[in-house]
């Protein structure tokens, strides 16, 4: 069996791209299901409130919700330009 | 005071109702007094394969609304005195099922039985949740396929944040993973998730693998439970299941290919 298998083109099997898909698939839904609904909005409001007296771009405003056992912290960073 | 069960997993087709008929149908086979309550308001499927669809009279949504008594809307199965059966409405829609309601009725049947099985409908709406909020175990019915398991953990992300339990911060639901429809052969043959790989992805316990089995449609034709089918492979690992339900240890069956015999090895057939 093993001799044979040495002429087989290996291929990997359907099931273990599955499973590769499924983990990255599931890693990242659960990050951003744990994320309140709000923090989109929250940062954009944030957002349009520094724009006001700043150039600044969408992505230098970041917005992060940690949770612990007794409490969560809310996170900015914001990144001023030069 | 009873245990509530819930059957769900977000995806549709991968066997909650049989699943649910056979659980509820085991655990009255081992003693315990045990109502199954199908959650499918509009889309009702558990009377058919508990084959009481002629029976019923009224239902889940009726006894809600205060127009039946529970002991008018329960159904007693054929089989066994201890199951009994309270069928979804076909008529209505499922925010017919109001909180309030489904709590007032589960409290009612938590006097009298020792389990209650909630059959969740398909999908994460009003339905499902109605199904799983009050549940003190879950049972996710799963198939070793990509739409089902990511269906599956985003269920059991549901049950961690949306259920009773978890909104009152008691202690969480108790997570079982029932993996159906498994098919060794393909398995070994790297065209099928294995039980491992299921396990590992939505990191939970196992409680039974139930392999693709034709047994399965003969008795939903039938009506007949598949866990009376004792002859059968999916009626024996659902007995396995629901004896791990009840606390025993049993070990895993049918998760490998069945060693073909001299004759079979030699003359083909289907093994």
């Amino acid at each position: 069996m093993r001799f044979w298998d040495y002429f087989r083109t290996s291929k990997p099997s359907t099931a273990s791209m599955a499973k590769e898909r499924l983990q990255i698939i599931v890693a990242h839904e659960r990050g951003s299901h744990a994320q309140p609904d709000y923090l989109p909005k929250l940062q954009q409001e944030l957002l349009d409130v520094i724009s006001k007296y700043v150039q600044i771009n969408r992505d230098d405003v970041q917005v992060q919700l940690d949770r612990n056992d007794s409490c969560a912290v809310l996170e900015l960073n914001i990144t001023l330009p030069e | 005071m009873s245990k509530i069960i819930v059957v769900t997993s977000g995806k549709g087709g991968v066997g909650k109702t049989t699943t649910s008929a056979s659980i509820a149908t085991g655990l009255a086979l081992r003693g315990h007094k045990t109502v199954v309550i199908d959650f499918d308001v509009g889309l009702r499927n558990l009377d058919l394969i508990m084959n009481c669809e002629r029976r019923v009279v009224y239902d889940f949504v009726n006894v809600i609304n205060g127009e039946a008594a529970l002991s008018q809307a329960l159904i007693k199965d054929k089989h066994s005195d201890k199951l009994f059966i309270l069928p979804a409405s076909q008529t209505r829609d499922k925010d017919a099922l109001t909180q309030e309601g489904v709590e007032k009725v589960l409290n009612e049947l938590s006097k009298t039985f020792d389990y209650i099985v909630c059959d969740s409908p398909a999908g994460i709406e009003h339905g499902a949740l109605m199904a799983l909020y009050f549940a003190d175990e879950a049972v996710v019915v799963t198939n070793p396929e990509v739409s089902s398991v990511r269906d599956s953990d985003r269920i059991l992300g549901i049950i961690h944040s949306k259920s009773k339990r978890a909104a009152m911060g008691l202690e969480p639901i108790k997570e079982h993973l029932l993996l159906t429809r498994y098919s060794p052969e393909r398995v070994k043959r790297g065209e099928m998730l294995s039980v491992q790989d299921v396990e590992e992805i939505l990191s939970i316990p196992l409680l039974g693998v139930i392999p693709e089995s034709q047994s399965v449609l003969t008795a939903s034709n039938q009506g007949v439970p598949v866990i009376h089918d004792e002859i059968s492979d999916a009626g024996q690992a659902y007995l396995d299941a629901v004896a791990r339900l009840l606390g025993e240890s049993k070990e895993h069956r049918f998760l490998d290919l069945p060693k073909k015999g001299f004759f079979k090895r030699m003359f083909g057939g289907t093994a």
